[in-house]
Parts: structure tokens; C-alpha cells; sequence
């Protein structure tokens, strides 16, 4: 049996420049993933915009919709409670976008010759920013409404003097650490994922290219796996969303209601 | 043993982490089911800080994954 080419899961995070050299020279480029943001950017607008209706007995679209700001309005109110309701934008763009951007980065589009679809959320860059406006929220929210007393929630109320200063730089630093793990958390689940869809998808043509009994067997058993895990792939893009909008609420509710 | 038979080595000892942080998140689903089906009418109420324990669980396995690129990968 031959060894097929080496096998490149990284390749297709590969960021470049799209559409022309008309930004050539300058600092900023239209990207791929520039292109997927905003084909991000119309799908949620089309999906919410043709939603956006106020019929009486609504249409299954404009139930999906409802549902989709219910679900959110529900993670904001009953984890900060009544002032939730200012913080949903943040909560809703946030969970919207990368819900979005997993979806249409896990769709085949490379069925289409020269389609290939780019996962945002598989760059750090774009999870780390918005956990760090995530962050940045909490700290504005948090002096704002408390002053200097917003550092008294990294210590434990009603605990013995030497306890508290063994647990306030503990607090500290896992307060700290949270826009990082915040940020992580769904890149981490793109990249994973999309590595190992990369990987048995190599598998796939390898073993066809063999030609052997062996080959095929290996194949289809690579394709049936590949297909079980696009589907979980769906799901870890939805739970990930869920998390991120979810912790983003918990963190508010910290800034909110001190203790 | 040269530098990259110890990556790649490394990288291997560094993904156990991933195995372990699975059987975590497992323990999270299973121990919530448990109580869950011995107390259904509470459980909808405890499915928040089931997903909290949940992300908990799993970053630990996350920074395994990037601790093992981050020695696969580096030069």
C-alpha cells in the first residue's frame, strides 16, 4: 500500500487575502475570514429581519425567531434577575454570532468546487476579543455601580480573618483568568473539531486512492464516522454558544449584585 | 532522542489530559441524571448549574488540547 500525501488538519485555518490586490500595500486586507463574518453578518440579518413580524398568530419563522430572543431573555433574567434586560444586547450579539459563525463554518459548502467555508470562531483572535469585552463589561458595569467597593467581591463574606487572606488572591486570579478561558472555550471546540473532521476526511480519499478491499472498508467506515460527527459537531456549536452567553451572564450578575 | 521525537512524545502525554477531562464532563451528565430521575420537578431548576460544571469540566480538557498544540507546534 502507498502512502498518501502527508496529511494538513492546520491548512484550512489558513488565513488570506481575498477579492483582488486593491488593499495591497496597506495594513488591512479583506480575508477570508473577513468574508465569513459578513456572510455571518447577512444570514443572521435575513434570518431576523424576515422574522421580525408582529402578526397575532405567528408564522413557524416568526416563532423561531421569538424563541431564539425568549431563549436568551431567559439566560439574562434568571441569572442577573430584573436589570438583565439591559445587558441582553451584548448577551444576544454575542451568543447570535457564534452560534452562526459555528453553523456556517461546519456546512459543506465544499461541494461546491472552490467553496470553502472558514469557521470565525476557529481564530482566537475573534473568541478572545469579544471575551474581552465580555470582561470589559463586567469591570465598566462593575466600578460603575460600586466604586472601589466592586473589589470586595473577591472576598468572602462572613469568613475568618485568615481565611480571607488566603481565598482574596485566589478569587483574584481565577477573576483574572476568566476572559481567557471565556475565549477558549468555543475556539477550542471549532478548532478540535474541524482538525478532526479534516483528518478522517483525509482518511476517506486515501483509502479510495488504495484501491484495496481494505481501502473501502476503511472508507466507508471513515465516512460513516465523519457523518456522525458533523452532526455532533451542530450540536457542540450550539452548546458552546449557550455557555458563552450563559458565563457572560453570570459574570454580569457578579459586576450587578455584589454578593 | 532529537527534538521532534520529544514533541511529538510530549504532545501524546499532554492529550491524556483530554481523556481524563472527558471522563469529567461524563461524570457531570451522569451524577445530574441521577438526580434528576430521582427528582424530576427539580431538575429543570438545576440545568444552569449543571452547564456551569459542564464548562468547568470541560476547559480543563481544553487547556489540555492547547498545551499539547502548543508543544506539537512550537520550535
Amino acid at each position: 500500500m502507498t502512502a498518501g500525501p502527508k496529511i494538513d488538519p492546520m491548512h484550512q485555518f489558513t488565513i488570506a487575502p481575498v477579492g483582488g490586490d486593491a488593499l495591497t500595500g496597506s495594513p488591512f486586507a479583506f480575508t477570508n475570514s473577513s468574508l465569513w463574518m459578513l456572510a455571518v453578518l447577512a444570514v443572521i440579518c435575513i434570518f431576523m429581519i424576515g422574522g421580525l413580524q408582529r402578526r397575532l398568530v405567528p408564522g413557524r419563522w416568526q416563532v423561531a425567531v421569538e424563541s431564539l430572543t425568549g431563549f436568551v431573555e431567559h439566560i439574562t433574567q434568571s441569572s442577573i434577575g430584573p436589570e438583565g434586560r439591559r445587558f441582553m444586547p451584548w448577551v444576544f450579539t454575542a451568543f447570535v454570532f457564534i452560534l452562526f459563525a459555528n453553523w456556517l463554518g461546519a456546512m459543506p459548502f465544499a461541494v461546491v468546487p472552490g467553496g470553502h467555508p472558514f469557521t470565525v470562531t476557529s481564530q482566537f483572535t475573534v473568541t478572545g476579543f469579544m471575551s474581552v469585552l465580555s470582561f470589559a463589561i463586567v469591570l465598566g458595569v462593575g466600578f460603575w455601580k460600586h466604586g472601589l467597593h466592586f473589589f470586595s467581591l473577591f472576598v468572602p463574606k462572613g469568613a475568618p480573618l485568615l481565611i480571607k487572606i488566603f481565598i482574596a488572591p485566589i478569587e483574584l486570579i481565577s477573576f483574572m483568568v476568566r476572559p481567557f478561558s471565556l475565549g477558549l472555550r468555543p475556539f477550542v471546540a471549532m478548532f478540535a473539531g474541524h482538525i478532526l473532521l479534516d483528518v478522517f476526511g483525509n482518511f476517506i480519499v486515501q483509502g479510495l486512492n488504495a484501491g484495496t478491499t481494505l481501502g473501502y472498508g476503511v472508507s466507508i467506515l471513515c465516512f460513516i464516522f465523519v457523518a456522525a460527527v458533523s452532526a455532533l459537531e451542530l450540536l457542540v456549536g450550539a452548546i458552546q454558544a449557550f455557555v458563552f452567553a450563559l458565563l457572560t451572564a453570570i459574570y454580569i450578575n457578579d459586576a450587578v449584585n455584589l454578593h | 532522542m532529537d527534538l521532534a521525537s520529544a514533541q511529538v512524545i510530549g504532545a501524546g502525554l499532554a492529550a491524556i489530559g483530554v481523556g481524563v477531562a472527558a471522563a469529567g464532563v461524563g461524570n457531570v451528565f451522569g451524577s445530574f441524571l441521577q438526580g434528576a430521575l430521582r427528582n424530576p420537578a427539580a431538575a429543570p431548576g438545576q440545568s444552569v448549574t449543571m452547564y456551569i460544571g459542564f464548562a468547568a469540566a470541560e476547559l480543563l480538557g481544553l487547556i489540555a488540547f492547547a498545551v499539547a498544540m502548543i508543544i506539537l507546534y512550537a520550535r
